[in-house]
C-alpha cells in the first residue's frame, strides 16, 4: 500500500504545465478567447478542469506610472487577490530593485523565491516579495529568466538577500552575480541537482543514495 | 604599576585597550594568533543541530559563518506531492514549539487562494491558541536562554508553566507539540466542555509567574551583566537584514504583523507592541516579557467575547484553488512567517514557499557577534530564539 502510494506522488512531480498566473494584457484576452470558444465547443469541459476564480487585473498606481513612462513596455503591473505584482523585464534588475528601496521606501526585502516552469520558454520566475514600512505596502516583482542564465545579485541593495539568493540558487541553480558567497546553503556541497526544479525526481535520487551509501536496494 | 604591567593585566583580563574602544592602533602586546574553532553542530547552546565556525582573536569574535542544512526535509517539495489538506500537518513540524502559529499561517493562505473565509468563532479560537502557543514559545526560549547564560531555576519556572498549555492543546486537538489544531476553513473541533474556563484559569494563573520570571532575572546583577550591551543591533540594520519579531522590537522598530496588517481577528481586540530602545540582549528579553504579557490580554479579551456560530466555512471537500498565487504572512513568536503559494488550479500546490522567521533573523548572528567574547555568542544564539527545524525545513 505504501508502496504503491509512493510510486504514484513519484510521478505526479512532473507537474503539468500551466498557464502563466501572469497574465499580460494581450495574453488576458486571447486566454479569454479561448475559453469561450472551448465552452461553445464542447458544454462545461473547460470549466470542469481548472475552477474559476478571479483572474489579475492591471494595476492602476502612481508607483507604476512613474516607472512606465521610464521603462514602457519593459513593465507590467497587476493585482490579484488585492496583492500587487510588477512584472519587469530582467535587464532592469538590479536597477529597479535599487529604485524601489530608494525612491519608493521598500526597505525591507522580505523574501526571495522562483517558480520553476518547465514548459515555458524562459523556464524560472524569480520573484522578490518587498515591503515598506512607511506605505505599509506589499509587492512582489518578478522576473522570467530561461535555464542557465542568471540574474546580478541584490545583496548590495538589502543585506537580507544573501542567504535568501543562496537559497534559490541551491534548490534551483539559478546564478546571482556578484554575490559574496554563491554556494549552497541547506543541501550540502557535493549534492547533485537542484530539488526544487520540477525535472528534479525524489524517488530516483533516494533510491541512487541508498544503492551508494547503504549497498541495498531502496525501499521506496 | 608600570606600563608592561597594565599591558600584563589587560591581556589576563582579555580586554586591551584597542579592542575597547574600537580603533585600529598596532597592538602593544603579545599578539595571539588567529584561532578557528566549530561550535556545534552537537552543542547544548545551539538549540538544535546548528553548526557556528568561529574565528577567534583568543577570546574576541572576529568573524562567525553559521553552516545550516542538517534538519533539511524539503518540506516545500513536499508540498508539491502532496494535496492541501495532506500538507497541514507538515507545517508543524518548522516551529515545532509554535505548531499553532504555523498551521495558523498555512490554513490562512489557503483560505485566501480560496476566497474563503474562516467563521467569527474559528477565528476567536485560533487567536486563543496561537497567543497561548506564542507564550509557551516565549516560555520555552526564556528556559532555555537562561540555561545557556547560566542561570537555571528559570528552565524549571517556564517549563512547569508551559506544561499547563500543553495540557489545554492535548484536550483540544489530542496533541501537545504538532499539534495541527486547524483546517482550511476553520477548525476542526469544537472547544471541549470547560475550555473557556480552563484559559480563563491558566490567565489567572500565568500572570504572577511572569512576574515571578522576573523576580529571578530582570534585576539579577548577573543576568544584567551578561545580557546589557551584548549582541546590540540597530533598528536600520534590522531592516536591512530582514529581521522581525521580538528582535526587531527591541531595536526599537514598532512592528508586528499583527497590527500591521492584521489577520484572523486581531484588529478585533486591544493590545500594544512593546519596544525596546538599546536593540540588546536585555531589551529583547524585556520585549518578549512583555509580549506575554500582552498575549494574556489579548487571551481574556478573545474568550471573554468567544462567539457563537459555526466553526468551519463551507469549503468543498476537494480542495482545488482557482489558478494564482498568494503571499499571505503572519506574526510568528519568532517574526514574520509567511507563505507564498502557487496554484495550478489541481488539488496540490504547483509551488509553496515558506517565508520562515529564523532562517532570516539567524542572518543577523555574524552582525551581532562581532567583537565580543565567546561565552556572548551563546547568549546572542539563545536572544536571536531560532529553531532549526524552521531554519532548516
Amino acid at each position: 500500500m505504501a508502496r504503491t502510494m509512493a510510486v504514484n506522488y513519484g510521478s505526479q512531480t512532473m507537474a503539468e504545465e500551466i498557464k502563466p498566473p501572469v497574465l499580460l494584457s494581450s495574453s488576458a484576452q486571447k486566454t479569454g478567447g479561448e475559453t469561450s470558444a472551448a465552452k461553445a465547443a464542447s458544454g462545461k469541459a473547460a470549466t470542469a478542469k481548472n475552477p474559476e476564480g478571479p483572474v489579475p487585473i492591471p494595476w492602476a498606481a502612481p508607483l507604476v506610472e512613474k516607472y512606465r513612462s521610464q521603462y514602457g513596455s519593459g513593465l507590467e503591473a497587476q493585482t490579484y487577490l488585492g496583492q500587487n505584482y510588477v512584472t519587469v523585464d530582467s535587464s532592469l534588475i538590479p536597477n529597479f530593485l535599487r529604485q524601489l528601496r530608494d525612491d519608493e521606501q521598500f526597505d525591507y526585502c522580505v523574501d526571495i523565491t522562483a517558480v520553476h516552469y518547465p514548459k515555458r520558454e524562459k523556464q524560472f520566475e524569480v520573484i522578490w516579495i518587498l515591503y515598506s514600512f512607511a506605505r505599509n505596502e506589499r509587492l512582489r516583482v518578478k522576473v522570467h529568466i530561461a535555464d542557465g542564465a542568471s540574474l546580478p545579485s541584490s545583496v548590495s541593495i538589502w543585506s537580507s538577500t544573501n542567504w535568501l539568493e543562496r537559497e534559490v540558487f541551491d534548490m534551483f541553480g539559478i546564478q546571482f552575480v556578484g554575490h559574496p558567497n554563491m554556494t549552497r546553503i541547506l543541501l550540502p556541497e557535493g549534492w547533485k541537482g537542484h530539488p526544487l526544479r520540477k525535472d528534479y525526481g525524489i524517488l530516483q535520487q533516494d533510491q541512487e543514495w541508498v544503492q551508494i551509501n547503504l549497498g541495498i536496494e531502496s525501499g521506496q | 604599576m608600570t606600563l608592561s604591567d597594565e599591558n600584563a593585566a589587560n591581556i589576563v583580563a582579555g580586554t586591551t585597550q584597542d579592542h575597547v574602544s574600537g580603533n585600529d592602533s598596532p597592538k602593544t602586546y603579545l599578539d595571539s594568533n588567529e584561532l578557528i574553532i566549530n561550535m556545534g553542530p552537537q552543542h547544548p547552546a545551539t538549540h538544535g543541530v546548528l553548526r557556528v565556525i568561529l574565528k577567534l582573536d583568543g577570546e574576541r569574535v572576529l568573524g562567525t559563518e553559521c553552516v545550516i542544512g542538517y534538519l533539511h526535509r524539503g518540506v516545500e517539495k513536499i508540498a508539491e506531492n502532496r494535496t492541501y489538506a495532506m500538507f497541514n500537518p507538515y507545517v508543524d513540524r518548522m516551529d515545532y514549539v509554535a505548531a499553532v502559529s504555523n498551521g495558523l499561517g498555512y490554513c490562512e493562505a489557503v483560505e485566501k487562494l480560496l476566497n474563503v473565509e474562516a467563521p467569527a468563532r474559528a477565528k476567536y479560537i485560533r487567536v486563543i491558541l496561537a497567543e497561548l502557543n506564542r507564550i509557551a514559545s516565549h516560555q520555552l526560549w526564556l528556559g532555555t536562554h537562561a540555561l545557556d547564560i547560566g542561570a537555571m531555576t528559570p528552565l524549571f519556572y517556564t517549563f512547569r508553566d508551559r506544561e499547563e498549555i500543553l495540557k489545554i492543546f492535548e484536550k483540544y486537538c489530542g496533541a501537545r507539540l504538532t499539534t495541527h489544531a486547524f483546517r482550511i476553513g476553520g477548525c476542526l473541533y469544537e472547544t471541549y466542555a470547560g475550555f473557556e474556563k480552563e484559559v480563563k484559569n491558566f490567565v489567572k494563573f500565568v500572570t504572577p509567574k511572569i512576574d515571578e520570571y522576573e523576580a529571578l532575572l530582570t534585576g539579577n546583577r548577573i543576568w544584567m551583566e551578561r545580557t546589557k550591551n551584548v549582541g546590540v543591533i540597530s533598528g536600520p540594520d534590522c531592516i536591512a537584514l530582514g529581521v522581525t519579531g521580538p528582535v526587531l522590537r527591541a531595536s526599537g522598530v514598532q512592528w508586528d504583523v499583527r497590527k500591521a496588517q492584521p489577520y484572523a481577528a486581531y484588529s478585533e481586540f486591544e493590545f500594544e507592541i512593546p519596544v525596546g530602545t538599546t536593540g540588546d540582549t536585555y531589551d529583547r528579553y524585556l520585549v518578549r516579557m512583555s509580549e506575554m504579557r500582552q498575549s494574556l490580554r489579548i487571551i481574556e479579551q478573545a474568550v471573554n467575547g468567544l462567539p457563537e456560530g459555526p466553526i468551519m466555512a463551507k469549503v468543498p471537500k476537494v480542495i482545488k484553488p482557482p489558478v494564482g498565487e498568494i503571499y499571505h504572512s503572519i506574526e510568528s513568536p519568532k517574526g514574520e512567517l509567511g507563505y507564498f503559494i502557487v496554484s495550478d488550479g489541481t488539488t496540490q500546490p504547483y509551488r509553496l514557499r515558506v517565508r520562515p522567521p529564523s532562517f532570516v533573523n539567524l542572518q543577523a548572528l555574524d552582525v551581532m557577534v562581532r567583537g565580543l567574547l565567546v561565552a556572548d555568542v551563546v547568549a546572542v544564539i539563545g536572544t536571536i530564539d531560532i529553531v532549526l527545524g524552521e531554519v532548516d525545513r
